[in-house]
């Protein structure tokens, strides 16, 4: 039996970047609020330090921070003709966990969407005419521009502390930056990161061929920082530890590092950790939540009663959540009905392998965003006519790290992976490799879609979250394309070995892919083809509110996290600014 | 009893008092090292020893193997990664030793793997792993099986007893999946000890392998030096500090 605890203002679900920001945002203009997370508290000085942090095999390999799939995992299908299958082992997404959520564990690389991204269903229908796009592709627009965003893109750098070069200010191109992106309103925080030899040597050659390289927008601090809450970021030391570690210098933008110091302090908001929600409550009329019910480590279960319930967690998980609770409608794909578990997306990776000879990259110098990009085959900023497909990728050289387990399969194609002719190129192979790689678009299609699953349960007795997701053609043709291009870029870096690498012909989950898992609460005009509205409001139940990559209507060619900060801190805007004043669907269906 | 206190602005040494009397509740759904769920508000946490250290080497025996089990373990880790004028051995830097103590811990139990029924045999590979046996209990099928396929085939000898290119041709018929494991297939299996080899070979030596930074010093990683912002300009000249690990370097610690 649940027992009941002191009603709150607001309720969060979960302490990532977006639970923290809303929080510091709502408990600013003066409501109580507590976030619930199922996983542990974490912070630098405790859990990341540098005495501890570099520590490959309990990191990098075994995932200390991340879910566990014992804890909870998905299910897996390619087609509605399938038995869906467990995810057992983490593979091709790994989620995280505890309070920082994926912000503990991420790069930092903090993109923009480009204008047209965010228009794509309409952009599209323009340019190439309503029916070019294939009859099953189910994009859409999100119902807000880049130029509403704007602000809030803004605002996230300027609390997270991003390092980079500015490609368009107001609509004046900058010398050096990405000539694509939407125009912004000043330039980054910080100046870039530093380059190794191998993102110079990117940029040098992209730029010979006629493209565009720019240093990739990092959440890496390139020099000491205090951002706006009045925290500070020391100096990143390229040690190379970022993706799948915490940071020990407080040098990579997360929760941790810049909003917690500031929101732990305050006397009206409290965090209960190792405390998992169960579900969303909702009163007799179906369209208003009342609260929250979760479960401690002790089995116990707690019901947190609250005004306004923000479901903040993974975006799989916020669609999770919103199915076992009755938010929305669940999607029908035979009837095309229903929103919830609609457009779900993926990532996709266009890349080349570069094996170069004779060089010394001492790659263990990096960090988690260093790397020099291009935006010329991203989105549609070139010309699709012709082409067979849709979408593109960022396609970037990056440093990230020399972690040694992981690199010791970097090999020579064909080259054995044991023994002493292994072991003879080993630190050859470890002095010479390195990528040209597209971070790739997934678009959404009638068939691709989450519900509940009927056989697999997770700890506590509730349904999986099942996944019916297989490749599309045009995301085969696209990376086929980029890894082309990649490869063509590689071959004039001076590469030895180029190996292209496109998808496969079927979604495999084995090895690690891209953990931008998108969609099934998406954002939208139109509450039959949307599960939530501009304001990332719920149509259906209007004080609840459903905040991360979630949202997107399908995925673009970067990865999710600035977009996914900007659109929390847009939502917070509408509730402080809207919201409290008049309680009830800011957007009228 | 309950978790949690009802009172928000309930003090942290309260808290601790508290998820102290109910850690003696027993079976509990926490997740790692028996955090207890609590409550934080009001400041950052910080106490002395909160933070959750790694486990290190326990140099005692063999934990998880057999006797027999043990010498086939360094009998294919050592041809996995020969020892030459490169450096040691597979055996040698103590993947081994690395690996047993990888079985007996929670990664061996599958403790964080999900291992929920059903179990479905002959599932396309696309969809990953769906053994219902633990990595622990995997090493302990496979290498039966392996030790009567060596007898089948190398007259009566287990593979620790064969010479080194009869090993090397097992593992390299393991690696294309041609013997039929019983109970679990062969190529599973040898992607799984060479995984945990070179986990052994290159992780940091806290854990049993990689002795005296063998690994490290055969590619040319520094190890948790942690800072190069004074080499990041410089970053094609060679990397001239050794090598340190999380405990530090011996040099430092006499007596080790």
């Amino acid at each position: 039996m649940a027992r009941r605890l002191p009603k709150k203002d607001v309720v969060i679900i979960g302490l990532g970047w977006t639970g923290s920001l809303l929080a510091h945002e709502l408990t600013d203009a003066g409501l109580e609020v507590v976030a619930i997370e199922r996983g542990p508290w974490r912070d630098t000085s405790t859990d990341f330090s540098p005495t501890q942090d570099p520590d490959e095999l309990r990191y990098g390999v075994r995932l200390d921070l991340f879910l566990r799939p014992a804890q909870e995992t998905f299910t897996l299908r390619h087609n509605t003709g399938q038995n869906a299958l467990p995810i057992r082992w983490p593979g091709a997404f790994i989620v995280g966990n505890g309070v920082g959520g994926a912000g503990v564990h991420w790069n930092g690389h903090t993109w923009r969407f480009l204008e047209s991204d965010f228009v794509l269903k309409s952009h599209l229908s323009q340019r190439y005419g309503a029916g070019a796009m294939p009859e099953d592709m189910q994009v859409e627009d999100w119902g807000i521009t880049y130029n509403d965003l704007e602000p809030y893109y803004d605002k996230f750098e300027y609390i997270s502390g991003t390092s980079g070069r500015a490609g368009n200010i107001k609509g004046q191109l900058q010398p050096g930056g990405n000539p694509f992106e939407g125009p912004r309103s000043r330039g980054y925080p910080l100046p870039p990161l530093k380059d190794t030899a191998p993102t110079a040597l990117f940029a040098k050659t992209a730029n010979e061929m006629g493209y565009h390289a720019f240093p990739r927008p990092a959440g890496n601090a390139s020099e000491a920082y205090v951002n706006p809450l009045g925290i500070a970021m020391g100096p990143c030391t390229y040690c190379g530890f970022c993706e799948r570690f915490g940071c020990g210098n407080y040098s990579k933008a997360s929760p941790q590092a810049n909003v917690l110091p500031v929101l732990m302090r305050k006397s009206n908001f409290s965090v209960r950790t190792e405390s998992e929600v169960l579900h969303i409550n909702k009163d007799a009329s179906g369209t208003r939540a009342t609260g929250v019910t979760f479960v401690d480590t002790s089995g116990q279960e707690w019901e947190q009663p609250a005004d306004i319930v923000l479901v903040c967690a993974y975006g799989l998980h916020n669609v999770r959540m919103m199915l076992l609770s009755g938010i929305g409608t669940p999607y029908d794909p035979k009837t095309g009905e229903g929103t919830v578990g609609r457009n779900y997306a993926y990532q996709s990776a266009g890349a080349a392998g570069l094996l170069f000879e004779g060089k010394r990259f001492n790659p263990f110098v990096g960090a988690g965003s260093l790397g020099q990009c291009i935006d010329d085959f991203n989105g549609d900023n070139f010309d699709h006519t012709g082409l067979g497909f849709f979408g593109g990728a960022s396609i970037t050289t990056s440093n990230y790290h020399g972690r040694p387990i992981a690199s010791s399969a970097n090999r020579a194609p064909g080259a054995p992976a044991w023994g002493s002719a292994w072991k003879k190129q080993v630190s050859s192979t470890y002095q010479n490799s390195s990528a040209v790689a597209g971070q790739g678009s997934v678009y959404s299609y009638r068939d691709k879609y989450l519900d509940l699953d009927p056989v697999y349960k997770d700890r506590y007795g509730r349904p999986l979250l099942r996944m019916t997701f297989d490749w599309h053609e045009n995301e085969k043709k696209m990376t086929r394309f980029i890894a082309q291009k990649c490869a063509e870029i590689g071959k004039a870096m001076g590469a030895k070995h180029v190996t292209p690498r496109s998808i496969p012909d079927h979604f495999n989950v084995v090895p690690y892919q891209s953990t931008h898992n998108t969609g099934g609460a998406i954002m939208g005009s139109d509450p039959k083809r949307s599960a939530v509205n501009r304001y990332l409001q719920s149509w259906d139940v209007h004080n609840v509110f459903v905040v991360g990559a979630s949202a997107f209507p399908q995925n673009a060619g970067y990865n999710p996290t600035g977009t996914v900060g900007a659109l929390a801190l847009m939502a917070a805007d509408a509730i402080r600014n809207e919201y409290l004043k008049n309680p009830g669907p800011l957007v009228q269906a | 009893m309950a978790g949690l206190p009802n009172d928000p602005l309930i003090s942290r040494r309260t808290l601790l008092a508290s998820t102290a009397a109910a850690a003696l509740v027993g079976a509990t759904f926490g997740s790692a090292r028996g955090v207890k769920a609590r409550m934080l508000s009001g400041e950052v946490p910080w106490a002395p020893g909160m933070a959750t250290p790694p486990e290190p080497l326990v140099p005692n025996g063999w934990l998880y193997f057999t006797p027999e089990e043990s010498r086939a373990v360094e009998a294919i880790v050592e041809r996995l990664i020969p020892g030459d004028d490169l450096g040691p051995s597979g055996k040698d830097a103590g993947c081994a030793v690395f690996i047993d103590r990888q079985m007996a811990g929670p990664y061996g139990g599958a403790e964080r793997l999900y291992m929920r029924p059903p179990f479905v045999n002959n599932a396309s590979p696309l969809f990953g792993p769906q053994s219902q046996l633990t990595p622990a209990q995997q090493y302990r099928v496979a290498l039966k099986a392996l030790d009567a396929y060596c007898k089948a085939n190398h007259g009566g000898k287990g593979f620790a007893n064969l010479p080194g290119e009869d090993r090397d041709k097992v593992l390299a018929a393991m690696e294309k999946g041609e013997p039929n494991f019983e109970g679990f297939g062969s190529r599973p299996f040898f992607n799984l000890v060479l995984q945990n080899t070179m986990e052994g070979f290159f992780a940091d030596p806290i854990y049993g392998g990689n002795r005296d930074m063998a690994g490290w010093k055969l590619i040319g990683f520094p190890g948790a030096r942690y800072d190069y912002r004074d080499f990041i300009d410089t970053v094609t000249e060679p990397y001239t500090l050794p090598p340190v690990s999380l405990m530090g370097r011996a040099g430092w610690t006499p007596g080790r």
